[in-house]
């Protein structure tokens, strides 16, 4: 434990994004215990007060209490990346393996896929495929959408590592010691790359977090829900910053970058983990 | 019976890209290794002379282009399921790199624990334990120093004795050595050869000692193949090869080691090559021509054949055209010992 | 004694590790005449490339020269700052680095990557100059002029590490370090290499040191020999003394090892392990696989001292 403790003061970045995203965490647990969260939902306060001792955060048109909504929204927003970047990482490492060890034609058609995927636009693909959508979306349902992209680009990544691996000498000496192909996979590759999926599906998050905040800031997103993304289409709806509702959009664009921040220095520092020639020395 | 393992006229050729010529790394080479008399046999040759190709080639790691490598009679390629296995158990490799050939991520223990439990060759946890302990003395380690470890935590020797006792665990027939102790300190590599020979000796397992140093190769082994590019340019008795070379090539070779000897006679003799890039030398005439000190007309006109200049002695040099030609399966009746 | 041109005083380097200080190099002196063939021979752990690179203070943190002076023709290296080391670098002393021809940059070609070592020591020549010194500089080293104008990738191993000779020694210094210049290379090779080297050695009158672990090798090149273990020089001799008449356990030991192709059945090894710098044993470094090993040698580390012609380090000579 020590030695964990140890080398979080080598690794600056990995300390601070880890300090950033429990911070957030904090937020939301204390939050939880403060504050009502019923009151995330329109009508249930008065409208448009400033910060003040009842209202810390300050409520909004709709009559939402904002920090029961910033309490309330950033659990939702976190679950949509989650859940797109595992199945996204998910999918991306299966379809790596078997297109980087068996290579020959499946290696060429999930190749071929992914790059023709990644020419697309995504925004675009998610745009057209959440207007499709009939009737409003939920949570999960944004989350699934997101995911149906979040594939791609670890698929790639994850196969160039794989490939790499797989000429290593203990891979040779696992196809003399009598293991099979998926024996090798799970047991010779995997572990290796552990440190390098971490960080994929660190990034992976990160991204669909933003894809999502995107299509919700377009008014694409679950209209009921009171995730950060929505926060800020409803700022833009009512022109808050020109009215000078100033405490309406400071308090999701703080926390979506806090989200960001913290997520990126914990990509950095999962990064120095899994490439080894980017740690500093002692 | 048939030989354990044996090359056919094997040839491999790597397929060139874009404007680039194919490589020959390995012309037609027959070689037949039998299992009743254990032996060493050591190959060797410079960078690109074809005796890692060849290591591949004898392991199933890579296909001929030509001619075929089979496993007791039968064609590696074409072999069912258990065949493989059984290959796979009679014929085990120690490669040259003590650092690449160990999963970072686990303890030395995994890379001998992975052979036991593949061919289920213990019954329980305690018997596969026992195994493992007899085998690394076997090599002169001492299990509780190196069980339990990571690889970085261990010496290259360490490592590479590690491996031998990995090839062992299996009790092959025949163990593919390519060039095992290179990478390992001088000291060292005694240690490790003489376990090589100890398992020729003592366990009848057959090794394959793959190595550019002929200086141990005459120490460890009984015949040797010495190979130049792609061509096998002497082949027999190692005491003979060694001490009256016969081929300009294997002469060459043992004037350019140098001695620990007080007479400095080394570095004023003279080869030719490395003069200009490497040339593509045209596909017949004899691969050692252009650098050759006994070139004649004749060597340029075709690719000299192994002739018999004793028993246990082949040359590929038209200077021994009066030897009768060895055919060539038989290389292997040459080796013999 | 004659004018020394390089001279190595109780140079000390180690390395801060989060589990203790490794000390790399130990306490060592030694000293090169103009022209002279220095051999300093050891196995993993001997701290040779350490040393040869601390001659040049090119150790990187966490290595740091602890202590010890390097003098360069009368001139105190450690009085120079930064910009005085590097401009001796190159025109004094030149370094050819271990695995330097697996380090030549492969998008310029040969002529580009002498030009830019030349440039880098401010020298500016024109068109016509540079071409010259390259022709010279080539033919010093027995490749052809076409090689100028080749990339690396068409170069092979041997014709590579000659390109490596050349270019650390187009400012004609007068000590020329190689640091293994021919592990990755086949014997005859080798020979080719050694042969450009003391050519051009001669050529230039500098003087070599050659870092390596062939006994054989040195033997051949070499007039004087210093062997190193765990850090420290053990022995230091004229070549014809140390193969004649070797006086340290591990010098015999080392030549000993070398394989002999006269007569089969001699292999010998030395027993034990490579010493692991962190964790020596007390006393000498060696005694644990010295087969004469006292109780002396257990507590007491041996000093060099001089014992008719030679400087060994070792209770027992």
């Amino acid at each position: 434990m020590r030695g964990a403790f140890r080398y979080l003061g080598r690794n600056p970045s990995l300390t601070v994004g880890i300090a950033l995203l429990a911070a957030l965490g904090l937020f939301v647990i204390i939050g939880n215990l403060l504050v009502d969260t019923h009151d995330s939902r329109p009508l249930s306060v008065p409208t448009l007060r400033p910060p003040s001792r009842d209202f810390p955060f300050g409520t909004d048109r709709q009559g939402r209490d904002l920090l029961a909504v910033m309490v309330a929204g950033t659990p939702l927003t976190l679950r949509i990346g989650f859940i797109a970047g595992f199945f996204g990482v998910g999918l991306g490492t299966v379809l790596a393996f078997i297109a980087a060890y068996y290579r020959g034609l499946v290696d060429t058609m999930i190749r071929g896929i992914a790059d023709i995927g990644l020419t697309v636009p995504g925004l675009l693909v998610l745009i057209i495929i959440a207007v499709s959508i009939k009737g409003t979306l939920t949570v999960s349902q944004m989350a699934l959408v997101v995911a149906s992209l979040a594939w791609l680009y670890p698929t790639r990544t994850i196969r160039a590592q794989v490939l790499s691996l797989r000429e290593r000498g203990y891979v040779e000496v696992a196809r003399l010691s009598g293991m099979s192909g998926p024996g090798i996979i799970f047991l010779e590759l995997m572990p290796n790359l552990l440190p390098y999926l971490a960080a994929t599906l660190v990034s992976a998050v990160s991204s669909a977090i933003l894809a999502s905040i995107a299509l919700e800031v377009l008014g694409l997103g679950p209209i009921d829900a009171p995730t950060l993304g929505m926060t800020l289409y409803w700022v833009n709806f009512n022109a808050a910053m020109i009215n000078g509702w100033w405490w309406w959009w400071i308090a999701p664009t703080v926390i979506i970058l806090t989200v960001f921040l913290g997520l990126f220095f914990l990509t950095v520092g999962l990064d120095e983990i899994a490439n080894p020639r980017l740690r500093r020395s002692a | 019976m048939a030989p354990l393992i044996e090359a056919v006229d094997v040839s491999k050729r790597f397929a060139g890209g874009l404007g680039r010529e194919s490589t020959l790394a390995l012309a037609g080479l027959s070689l037949a290794i039998h299992a009743e008399k254990p032996s060493i046999i050591a190959v060797v040759g410079e960078s690109g002379s074809g005796k890692t190709t060849l290591a591949h080639l004898l392991l199933g790691l890579a296909e001929p282009t030509g001619g075929e490598v089979r496993y007791r009679g039968s064609d590696l390629r074409k072999l069912k399921r258990d065949e493989r296995l059984a290959f796979r158990r009679d014929v085990q490799a120690v490669f040259q790199d003590p650092y690449g050939v160990y999963n970072p991520f686990y303890r030395v223990d995994h890379v001998l624990a992975t052979p036991v439990r593949r061919f289920r060759l213990a019954a329980s946890r305690a018997q596969a334990r026992e195994l493992i302990g007899e085998t690394l003395r076997a090599v002169g380690l001492r299990p509780e120093e190196i069980l339990g470890r990571f690889p970085h935590q261990l010496s290259g020797g360490q490592r590479q004795r590690v491996m031998v006792a990995r090839a062992l665990l299996l009790k092959p027939k025949l163990i593919v050595a390519d060039e095992p102790v290179s990478m390992v300190d001088a000291s060292l590599r005694a240690t490790i050869l003489s376990s090589l020979r100890k398992l020729t000796d003592e366990h009848g397992i057959s090794i394959l000692y793959i190595t550019h140093d002929l200086a141990t190769a005459y120490q460890v082994s009984d015949t040797i193949l010495v190979l130049y590019r792609a061509h096998v340019a002497e082949a027999g008795a190692v005491e003979r090869v060694v001490t009256a070379p016969q081929h300009p090539y294997t002469q060459l070779l043992i004037s350019a080691i140098p001695r620990a000897h007080v007479a400095r006679d080394w570095l004023v003799q003279k080869d030719e090559a490395g003069r200009a890039p490497p040339a593509v030398i045209a596909a017949q005439g004899c691969c050692f021509a252009d650098r050759c000190p006994l070139v004649t007309p004749v060597c340029l006109g075709a690719s000299p054949a192994l002739y018999r200049t004793e028993p246990r002695r082949a040359v590929a040099c038209v200077q021994f055209r009066h030897h009768p030609a060895l055919p060539a399966g038989d290389l292997g009746k040459v080796l013999a010992t | 004694m004659s004018e020394r041109v390089l001279r190595v005083e109780g140079l000390r380097v180690g390395f801060d590790h989060p589990q203790g200080l490794v000390q790399a190099v130990d306490d060592v002196s030694f000293a090169l005449s103009p022209g002279e063939r220095f051999g300093l021979a050891g196995e993993s752990g001997s701290g040779k490339s350490t040393l040869a690179l601390s001659i040049l203070r090119m150790i990187k943190a966490p290595g740091r020269i602890q202590a010890g002076e390097v003098w360069f023709a009368g001139t105190r290296l450690a009085d120079l700052d930064e910009e005085g080391m590097r401009a001796l670098r190159l025109s004094d002393i030149a370094l050819v680095p271990q695995g330097s021809m697996n380090s030549l940059n492969p998008v310029l070609r040969i002529q580009q990557q002498i030009t830019d070592a030349l440039a880098d020591h401010g020298l500016r020549l024109t068109r016509g100059e540079e071409q010259q010194r390259i022709a010279t500089l080539l033919a010093a080293v027995g490749l052809p002029n076409s090689v100028a104008r080749m990339y690396p990738h068409e170069l092979s191993g041997g014709m590579k590490q000659r390109a490596c000779i050349a270019i650390a020694t187009c400012l004609r210094p007068k000590v020329i370090i190689a640091d293994e210049p021919t592990s990755a290379l086949d014997v005859v090779v080798q020979r080719q290499v050694m042969a450009t080297l003391a050519l051009l050695q001669r050529d230039l009158a500098a003087a070599v040191i050659l870092v390596g672990h062939d006994m054989g090798l040195m033997a051949q090149f070499v007039d004087r020999l210093g062997v190193m273990y765990a850090g420290r020089l053990v022995e230091v001799a004229p070549i014809a003394e140390i193969v004649t008449r070797p006086r340290h356990p591990y010098t015999r030991a080392l030549i000993a090892s070398l394989p002999s192709l006269e007569r089969r059945g001699a292999l010998a090894g030395i027993p034990g392990l490579a010493p692991v710098l962190r964790d020596l044993p007390g006393g000498c470094a060696f005694h644990p696989r010295c087969t004469l090993a006292t109780d002396r040698c257990r507590t007491e580390k041996p000093k060099l001292r001089n014992i008719d012609g030679a400087q060994v380090a070792c209770h027992l000579a």
